[in-house]
């Protein structure tokens, strides 16, 4: 099985006549994605043809989702337009949209992210690099060749450093491989994602990625702490990151001393999770605690 | 982007906020001017980015313009946490009857933003937070309703502040959305001996990904910025100067940060963050390149790319671009994996350059740099060991480099 995207998943493209849109519909074409349509106002009735699949375009995500059955819509919307674009896709109640754009003003994620959760429509990102379900489904941008179907789940603030966990424990493989993001603002939190893993038969073993800034990393801990019974490795990026120019005085009222890559690394440990001092070790830890958790792969 | 006090004092002025009259000025002689101006008693402030200000000896009051002069060339090239002043405000003094704290400012985890109130401001504010958390009241916004009459009498009540701040609670909230502010602070938000609701005081943050909206921008943008820093900006590149001796270059925010990390527990000091982006081109990678070998600090290089989107065999070409313009005097260090590596890693073979290394991992590329860089950790183990000298070190040993916050990114 898998979490938020399976083989099942119908997928339409927000953005898809783009450049970026066009090139990573091939790219999940490529991995198997059951791409349906894409979607652009101006392009309505209109079909494009890639690698030898034919994929129509449709005027909106409502017509999209009456005419496909579309229940994912992967969005390369460019920022000015993004608002309008998660608006439109929570408007026809798609149950899933992972926004890939990067570089949204953060005023315009608070508004879609409540409109969003309003109508029932989960968001993965922005500024994601989305999801994979290796051997079934990839929606976004994750490369799916560096690793195969396994039994780990993924969650991470970073896209490259999801790619790096990918390709150390590519002989294991995973179930789901999520990119949540790094703006301050996103949709799916580490918790959403620990939450689904959790309930996922199918998956033995979960690695949690979070880097600097607000105290998602320290929550996460706190439910793992509560309600995760399968392992948990993780790993924390940024200990050397000079302080940040958008924490400022107010924010550190908000969150405390709690932003530091110190202060998470700690939490997690605290809540028994194995935590990595770099992507290699990281690995394998993975490694040692499945080889310590009986019935479990090979 | 952090605004200076005199820039966040215009956006208030502009929304309809009283404020104390003030100009700005780089010389003391230009402060006399001003006092004189402003009727002789004046407050000189120092305008730089950071707090504490006041406990640093930059903020002063001046009883006339021959002191506003003297105390003026005080404060000018003072240096307050590693800030240089360059300008300072000379403002109207207020008679203070009540000093209090308003804000709005993000609440990630909740995703939205909130007020912050207290009926005690001033420099003390972040103790007492820490110290009677109860005494700084958080009331959320829900974005689309924004704050209303009603709202702000709440967030007034919740404060402890007087019903009169009302409309000053509603023009910073104007400004926040108008202006696409991350942060609006007013430290203090007083009351003066005539019952006027004044700013005395405003930070300002506004979010750089709305810089596509808000074309005035440039002109606030600051313009004694580090040189390299001003330089990767007008390439597109991602670019933080650090203060150690391995300059990195990396692709992804997260992978970036992990290098330095991983190079710090090799017991050397990254020179620099340098996040080539995904998808770069040769173009990009040269251009990084070329921009970390000039800073004169960086005594090796070390790329490290785990192609996703980014083809590795586009980053040697970069890499070999840039060396046919820019001489290489500097060991550097390189590890590719991912996208098109195995062609990326023959490329870099074929360069053959004496001084171009490559490395297998990700580990053993940082030892390998952090010797280079002749700052490796020796004490009892082999800095070429990759893993060993990094587990030698241990992560924990970074703390002193600064275990420090900021934000993310993907």
């Amino acid at each position: 099985m898998a979490i938020f995207l399976t083989k099942d998943s119908k997928v339409i493209v927000q953005g898809m006549t783009g450049a970026e849109g066009m090139k990573h519909t091939r790219r999940m074409l490529a991995a198997g994605t059951d791409v349906v349509g894409g979607v652009n106002p101006r392009k309505a009735g209109t079909r494009v043809d890639i690698d030898g699949r034919t994929v129509p375009v449709f005027g909106s995500v409502r017509e999209a989702m009456d005419t496909t059955g579309a229940d994912v819509s992967v969005l390369f919307v460019p920022p000015p337009h993004a608002k309008a674009a998660v608006t439109e896709a929570a408007d026809a109640r798609i149950p899933l949209a992972v926004v890939i754009t990067e570089g949204i003003p953060v005023h315009d994620a608070v508004a879609f992210q409540a409109y969003a959760r309003a109508r029932a429509t989960r968001v993965i990102g922005p500024n994601c690099p989305g999801l994979i379900s290796p051997g079934q489904s990839n929606a976004g941008i994750i490369p799916a060749d560096i690793t195969k179907p396994g039994r780990i789940g993924l969650v991470s603030k970073s896209g490259t450093l999801t790619y790096q966990l990918m390709y150390e424990l590519r002989d294991i493989g995973f179930s789901t491989c999520v990119g949540i993001g790094g703006d301050p603002v996103i949709g799916t939190t580490h918790i959403d994602a620990l939450a689904a893993f959790e309930a996922d038969p199918e998956t033995d073993l979960i690695v949690m990625i979070g880097e600097i800034g607000g105290d998602a990393e320290e929550r996460a801990a706190r439910y793992i702490a509560g309600h995760v019974t399968k392992p948990v490795v993780g790993y924390i990026a940024g200990f050397t990151a000079p302080e940040g120019r958008t924490m400022g005085h107010a924010g550190a009222i908000v969150s405390g001393s709690s932003g530091t890559a110190a202060a998470k690394k700690a939490a997690l440990e605290a809540a028994g999770v194995s935590v990595g001092a770099t992507p290699t070790e990281t690995a394998g830890l993975v490694l040692a605690r499945l080889a310590e958790t009986p019935g479990n792969l090979a | 982007m952090d605004l200076y006090e005199h820039q966040a004092r215009e956006l208030l002025h502009g929304n309809g906020v009283l404020v104390p009259r003030a100009e700005v000025v780089d010389t003391a002689e230009a402060a006399r001017a001003s006092a004189e101006r402003l009727g002789g008693r004046v407050v000189i402030k120092a305008q730089v980015k950071t707090g504490g200000r006041g406990k640093a000896g930059g903020v002063r009051l001046a009883d006339d313009p021959v002191a506003a002069e003297l105390t003026a060339r005080r404060i000018l090239g003072m240096d307050i946490k590693g800030h240089t002043v360059h300008r300072v405000m000379v403002a109207e003094p207020v008679e203070v009857a009540r000093e209090m704290y308003l804000g709005f400012t993000l609440d990630r985890a909740a995703g939205r933003f909130l007020a912050i109130a207290s009926a005690e401001g001033g420099m003390e504010i972040e103790e007492v937070a820490a110290r009677r958390p109860e005494a700084v009241a958080r009331i959320a916004v829900d974005p689309a309703e924004g704050v209303t009459e009603a709202k702000a009498a709440e967030i007034a009540v919740a404060g402890g502040l007087p019903r009169e701040t009302t409309g000053t609670i509603r023009r910073l909230w104007t400004v926040l959305t108008a202006h696409d502010a991350l942060l609006v602070e007013v430290n203090p938000l007083v009351v003066t001996r005539d019952g006027a609701i004044v700013a005395l005081d405003g930070k300002v943050t506004l979010d750089d990904n709305a810089r596509f909206r808000q074309p005035s921008w440039d002109a606030a943008d600051d313009r004694a910025r580090d040189p390299l820093e001003a330089r990767a900006a007008a390439a597109g590149l991602g670019y933080v100067k650090l203060d150690g001796r391995v300059g990195v270059i990396g692709n992804g925010a997260g992978l970036v940060m992990s290098t330095l990390d991983v190079v710090a527990g090799c017991g050397a000091r990254p020179a620099d963050f340098l996040d080539i982006g995904g998808g770069a081109s040769a173009q990009v990678m040269a251009d990084g390149l070329s921009l970390v070998l000039d800073d004169p600090d960086v005594r090796s290089v070390l790329v490290n790319v785990f192609g996703g989107i980014t083809a590795c065999d586009a980053v040697a070409d970069g890499i070999v671009r840039a060396l046919d313009t820019v001489p290489l005097t500097k060991p550097l260090v390189v590890r590719l994996d991912g996208n098109n590596a195995a062609r990326g890693r023959a490329i870099i073979g074929q360069l053959a350059h004496p001084l171009v290394h490559q490395a297998d991992t990700m580990d053993g590329a940082a030892a390998r740099a952090a010797e280079l860089a002749g700052t490796a950790a020796t004490a009892g183990t082999s800095a070429t060991g990759g893993t060993s000298a990094f587990a030698a070190t241990g992560i924990s040993d970074t703390s002193d480099i600064s275990a420090a916050s900021g934000t993310s990114a993907a």
